[in-house]
């Protein structure tokens, strides 16, 4: 069972990972315009620069 | 307008500004608006967010390019004012985050705790080993315990609150239930006991977060409605000294009798009266009428409507708090206050439930102590579990889940509900108030006389140039090609090319005033005789259907218009309204629906216009159409979209079946304590149980929502 260990570290260090890159990008404005953002996908008027 | 003080400056001698877009319709005017200014050279980067309507703008150069943004978008036919972001982020807004990161964290910690809890059930101690069961309960605690003590903040915050105004709500019960939960656990794990009920405290939080997540984001929409309004306000004038001196001052500085100058295109800061100039003024703020209204010396202004056609001198009669958008103002944030005041179906049921399921569990410790001889941790164990096998899990359950899945369903037919709980007051009214222009009508003119094609033609060849209500509307009678024509637009009067005139009666013919006040536009040609286009607003193709229908199911309904009364009166007669009342004041439309509810009447109103604002917030529900004004959005309670009325019907029916479901789902999770409590009551219950029950109660609940979904209509 020294398997465990290792295993559940693992997990959790994955999970809290995880909810980190959740609250980073709540941090940094991504879920700020929900409606925009599927429709701004569909635009080709991106700039080259 | 000025945007100079909200003008922030940026690194590299760049500047921003954030503003707030009036009048977006759908996506594409996101692209519009950014692409035009990013066709700028000096715009370095413009992003509009389509959920709360703000542009933030950056640019090099001077400051005052600030202005020029502005009026660009102004004259795309958007609104864009300036405002201050710093103020915009409320209290609420910061709920709301709080909430989700709660969320997420509760996600994470019942994820992971799921991963001991299954070999922790599908084993006992002689499998598994009495060491490695420990184990698992200390890394179950150690996940569990952080995870309720955060995500359980929104919770035990709001049972306090009530607990200590002496009220109970759901949060009462459910924060009792985690933290004995929580603290059982932990005494099993420290004495090395078999099962602990880790998992199902925070599972319970996540749930309930998810559904309390939902209902904040709901909220927030609508609770932007009154502060939206206030960004109207903000903003400059130009004072005209009495030695004739023009100065510019805030519109917080306006005083009554000053003499303001306002210019074409500029809104109107102050409530007044017109001392000089001759103009039209676009109301629809105030009014709901997409029709400008002419306006001559002595005519009444009003704060917040813009003066589109010529520069006006004006007097003020009530300047800022007083003025009619401020009251406006007011009366919206009373009603929403006093909306706040109800009591959903949920908490009058746990004002009852939670006393006495707490009752019970003392019972338990009590009869067990006393009876059934066994130590006090034994028995106190025993009630615990009470309180932890009625957690309401299911109660709690019972409304969101309907509520999530009918929202969906709504949404599908193109009806947005805004507020959790607007079904429930929906489900139970008796009086239908509805307004006229654009709610029973489509608020836009429609061509209503009869031409020959190449009339049609030349007419729609000149108003192609025009945004104007009633040229769009002649351009929406004519399908074909049109006619390659140089046009001049004259402010106020009409188009212009060459000896073809389409407009103002007086400008385009020589004829005289008939008194007949109709909607009209008159086309002249050179060597023919003018013709007379008239217009006329239209109601909605199924108006009389839904109100045959609404009177058949028993509610009455009425007709408020801020319309003259005769106007009122054909329409009400046209769709077999009785009571119906013309000529009312934004305030007197309040009033009226206030006295109704007063009477013990629950009333639901259905309005477009921000004159329906206030009407609209302080009804017990209230429905508006897309085509509303951004703010009267905000202060209704469901939006539909769509040129029928129709919604307000399937918005109706939904919501009486949706409380069928939540009263059926109700009487499930009480049905299913009536099972669990006593064996529970008789110490019978183990962990696995438990979390049998409560997922098995919850899947219960869950499953009769969905026929929400499988019911047609």
């Amino acid at each position: 069972m020294n398997i465990l260990l290792y295993l559940i570290p693992i997990a959790l260090t994955l999970g809290l990972a995880g909810l980190g890159a959740f609250f980073w990008a709540m941090k940094s404005g991504q879920f700020e315009d929900l409606d925009g953002a599927p429709h701004r996908v569909l635009r080709d008027d991106d700039e080259a620069n | 307008m000025t945007t100079r003080p909200f003008i922030i400056a940026e690194p590299d001698g760049a500047h921003s500004v954030n503003l707030l877009v009036e009048g977006m319709h759908c996506p594409s005017c996101v692209a519009i608006i950014e692409n035009a200014l990013k066709k700028q050279e000096a715009v370095l980067a413009a992003r509009l967010n389509l959920s709360t309507k703000r542009l933030r703008v950056t640019w090099t150069g001077p400051e005052a390019l600030g202005n020029t943004w502005a009026s660009l978008i102004n004259g795309m036919g958007y609104r864009a004012m300036p405002f201050d972001p710093a103020t915009a982020e409320t209290a609420e807004k910061k709920e709301e985050k709080f909430l989700l990161r709660c969320l997420a964290v509760a996600g994470f910690a019942s994820g992971n705790l799921m991963l001991f809890s299954i070999p922790l059930w599908s084993s006992d101690s002689m499998e598994m080993g009495a060491a490695t069961r420990t184990f698992f309960h200390w890394v179950q605690a150690a996940i569990a315990v952080p995870a309720i003590v955060y995500c359980g903040i929104p919770f035990y915050r709001s049972a306090y609150k009530a607990l200590s105004q002496r009220k109970t709500n759901m949060d009462v019960p459910i924060s009792v239930a985690v933290i004995l939960a929580t603290l059982m656990s932990l005494f099993e794990t420290i004495t090395h006991g078999t099962h602990s009920y880790f998992d199902s405290g925070v599972m319970l939080l996540f749930f309930l977060l998810i559904g309390r997540y939902l209902e904040s984001r709901a909220r927030g929409r609508a609770r932007s409605a009154a502060h939206d309004l206030l960004q109207m306000m903000t903003g400059f004038a130009t004072m005209l000294h009495e030695n004739g001196t023009q100065e510019t001052i805030p519109l917080s500085e306006i005083k009554e009798d000053m003499v303001l100058l306002v210019a074409a295109g500029e809104k109107i800061g102050a409530d007044g009266v017109v001392i000089a100039g001759e103009s039209e003024i676009d109301t629809s703020l105030i009014t709901g009428e997409s029709q400008p209204r002419a306006v001559q010396v002595e005519a009444a202004l009003f704060a917040g409507t813009m003066n589109m056609t010529a520069p006006i001198t004006m007097r003020v009669t009530k300047a800022g708090e007083r003025s009619l958008l401020s009251e406006i103002i007011t009366l919206i944030e009373c009603a929403e206050q006093g909306q706040a005041k109800y009591v959903t179906l949920a908490d009058r049921i746990s004002s009852w439930y939670t006393p006495a399921v707490h009752a019970l569990a003392a019972a338990t410790f009590v009869g067990w102590m006393m009876l059934g001889n066994v130590v006090w941790q034994v028995a106190l164990l025993y009630a615990a579990t009470v309180l932890i096998i009625t957690c309401p899990c299911a109660l709690g359950l019972a409304v969101p889940v309907v509520q999530v899945l009918a929202s969906g369903k709504l949404m599908r037919a193109g009806i947005l509900l805004k507020s959790g709980s607007a079904l429930e007051r929906l489900a139970t009214i008796t009086h239908a108030v509805f307004d006229k222009t654009g709610t029973l009508t489509l608020g836009k003119p429609t061509l209503t006389s009869h031409h020959s094609h190449a009339q049609l033609c030349l007419a729609a060849s000149l108003a192609a140039q025009s945004k104007h209500p009633l040229s769009q509307a002649v351009m929406k009678a004519y399908a074909g090609p049109l006619l390659p024509l140089t046009v001049t637009e004259i402010q106020g009067y009409g188009l212009e090319s060459g000896q073809v005139k389409l407009g103002k009666r007086s400008w385009a013919t020589r004829l005289d005033d008939d008194g007949e006040n109709m909607v009209e536009l008159w086309l002249a040609e050179e060597g023919n005789p003018p013709v007379r286009f008239t217009f006329a607003d239209q109601l909605r193709t199924d108006a009389k259907t839904v109100i045959t229908s609404l009177q058949s199911a028993g509610i009455k309904t009425l007709l408020l218009s801020g319309d003259r009364q005769e106007v009122t009166k054909n329409i009400a007669q046209a769709l077999g309204i009785t009571a119906f009342e013309g000529a009312l004041s934004p305030i007197q439309k309040t009033e009226k629906i206030s006295s109704l509810k007063a009477s013990g009447a629950k009333v639901l109103m259905v309005g477009d216009g921000l004159n329906d604002a206030p009407s609209l917030a302080s009804a017990s529900v209230s429905m508006s159409p897309a085509s509303a004004m951004d703010i009267t959005q905000n202060a209704a309670d469901i939006v539909f979209h769509g040129d029928r009325l129709q919604p307000v019907l399937t918005a109706l029916r939904t919501a009486k079946f949706s409380q069928t479901l939540v009263r059926q789902n109700f009487l499930l999770a009480i049905g299913y304590n009536l099972i669990a409590i006593p064996l529970a009551v008789a110490g019978m219950v183990t962990p696995l149980i438990a979390a049998l029950a409560m997922s098995g109660s919850s899947l219960l609940v869950i499953a009769n929502a969905m026929r929400l979904n499988a019911r047609k209509g």
